[in-house]
């Protein structure tokens, strides 16, 4: 079973990196879609990624009562466990709840009131022309909205740090900027670049094959966001253990 | 003209069409009738390669349809109109955009070329000045008339139509037949359509061919299918006490 949808899967990304009919179309849709997936999901990562950089620190300052430890550890901590996991895990757990179900819903929603159909009979490549600009737009706004991620989360944490009294303003710039590494922002990269893969077509894919009506919609849609998840987490495994 | 030979289809065990032979005339308007689940939408959507048959071929002009891989169907496929039983209109696009659309795709005319055109289509199907209107702001016989003109934006050589009378009234389910019948003199387009409607059936058949089971039972023209002695075609077309006693009066 597993692996007839997945060499489903694999023939349905064939169809859709299917040279364009036109790319001026395609880009077009490749701008809305980045609008879609980017400018609408800003708020919702801006509040959460603040709001857990801001536990994040209370709890590691709670965590770390000994004396003989410099509270500018906190910062440290909390900066290399945003770069390196919340920020891009969150931010794409999110994503696949609120991008993922909006893509499997609205091309199963197209699949069962005919409108593919409609599509392929005048020669469109229907998976390029609804799958191909959500997922590069995706793989590009998605690492572009866990780097904001990572910013307010820091930010988020220098706030509650400094609210709680558990850091000082100083002590925790100290400790974001000593012994930062580059390279842990691109292993951020790196995961949410693959986890915006991910939310894009595995959404696409369960929308696409959609068949039945509006259950069967709604059904597909949360089938997409549960896989999205989890291969979200398996992704994330994977790559942790490739580059660190 | 399109051919269609030996088409059989199932799906699962459900063997729908059992080996169907037809030919489809440009310049007439050829009907599939039959009761629900006779296999006419299938053959329909065999034709239009959204289901591809197990067995048989779908000749376009002397091409194989089915042996084609999706490249090669393009050309052929940009000769195709084709109106859904529910419109499939893209209800994120207005009505002006969604006739434009394949324009957009598939030719090179300006801005302003591309307007005309749906301007001409819009009031070839007497919805001239609805452009800016949304699909959800659309009737029933309306989005079947939105659906004609985005069919017949590229100037088709094939008409599909399937149901172009399901949920609408009586008289507007006759103008949707007459403008059917209009585009297929206007554009000489082999036009096939899919229906129960009897009006349209001794309204605008020119060829008619009648499924039952999954097989080709009955073809002939509407003129003939008065006279017809087959009686699961009878049981199908004047089911009615009423179109009965027609029947027996004509």
């Amino acid at each position: 079973m597993f692996f007839t949808y997945f060499g489903q899967y694999l023939l349905l990304l064939r169809a859709v990196f299917r040279r364009p009919e036109k790319w001026k179309i395609y880009w077009k849709e490749i701008i809305h879609e980045m609008n879609e997936i980017g400018v609408g999901s800003l708020g919702l990562i801006a509040i959460i990624s603040t709001f857990v950089g801001a536990v994040m620190t209370m709890q590691i300052a709670f965590q770390l009562v000994s004396d003989l430890i410099p509270t500018s550890v906190i910062g440290q901590i909390n900066r290399d466990s945003s770069i390196l996991e919340l920020s891009p895990t969150i931010t794409a757990l999110v994503l696949a709840g609120k991008v993922g179900s909006s893509i499997s819903s609205q091309i199963g929603s197209m699949r069962v009131t005919e409108q593919i159909d409609a599509l392929e009979i005048m020669g469109i490549n229907a998976p390029g022309y609804l799958i191909l600009p959500k997922i590069l737009a995706g793989i590009t706004m998605i690492p572009v909205l866990v780097i904001m991620s990572i910013f307010l989360a820091l930010m988020g944490g220098l706030l509650g740090g400094s609210l709680s009294g558990a850091v000082t303003p100083a002590d925790y710039l100290n400790g974001i900027t000593d012994g930062f590494r580059g390279y842990t922002v691109a292993v951020a990269l790196v995961k949410a670049f693959v986890f915006g893969f991910i939310i894009t077509s595995v959404s696409a894919f369960k929308g696409f094959y959609v068949r039945g009506g509006a259950l069967e919609v709604g059904q597909a849609s949360t089938r997409g966001v549960v896989i999205s998840c989890i291969s979200i987490l398996v992704a994330d495994y994977i790559v942790t253990a490739l580059m660190l | 003209m399109i051919e269609v030979q030996n088409i059989h289809k199932s799906f699962g065990d459900n063997h729908v069409l059992r080996g169907i032979d037809a030919k489809f005339e440009p310049g007439k308007i050829s009907l599939i009738i039959g009761g629900s689940g006779s296999g006419k939408s299938t053959l329909l959507k065999c034709m239009v390669g959204l289901h591809a048959p197990e067995q048989g071929k779908v000749i376009y002009n002397g091409e194989d349809f089915t042996r084609m891989d999706f490249e090669a169907r393009i050309p052929i496929r940009k000769e195709i109109g084709m109106l859904f039983q529910n419109s499939a209109l893209f209800d994120s696009m207005t009505v002006e955009q969604n006739i434009i659309f394949p324009l957009e795709m598939f030719s090179e005319m300006s801005r302003s070329e591309k307007v005309d055109r749906a301007n001409y289509c819009l009031e070839r199907v007497n919805l001239a000045g609805r452009n800016k209107l949304y699909p959800a702001e659309l009737s029933g016989g309306m989005k079947k008339r939105v659906g004609i003109a985005r069919a017949i934006s590229m100037s088709p050589k094939y008409l599909f139509v399937d149901e172009p009378n399901s949920g609408l009234d009586p008289e507007t389910a006759i103008l949707i037949d007459e403008l059917i019948s209009e585009l297929t003199d206007e554009y000489q387009c082999t036009t096939v359509v899919v229906t129960h409607d009897m009006n349209s059936v001794m309204g605008i058949g020119d060829y008619i061919l009648f499924l039952y089971k999954g097989q080709k039972w009955w073809e002939g023209s509407n003129k003939e299918i008065a006279h017809t002695d087959v009686e699961e075609l009878n049981n199908f077309v004047f089911a009615s006490p009423f179109m009965k006693a027609a029947k027996e009066r004509f």
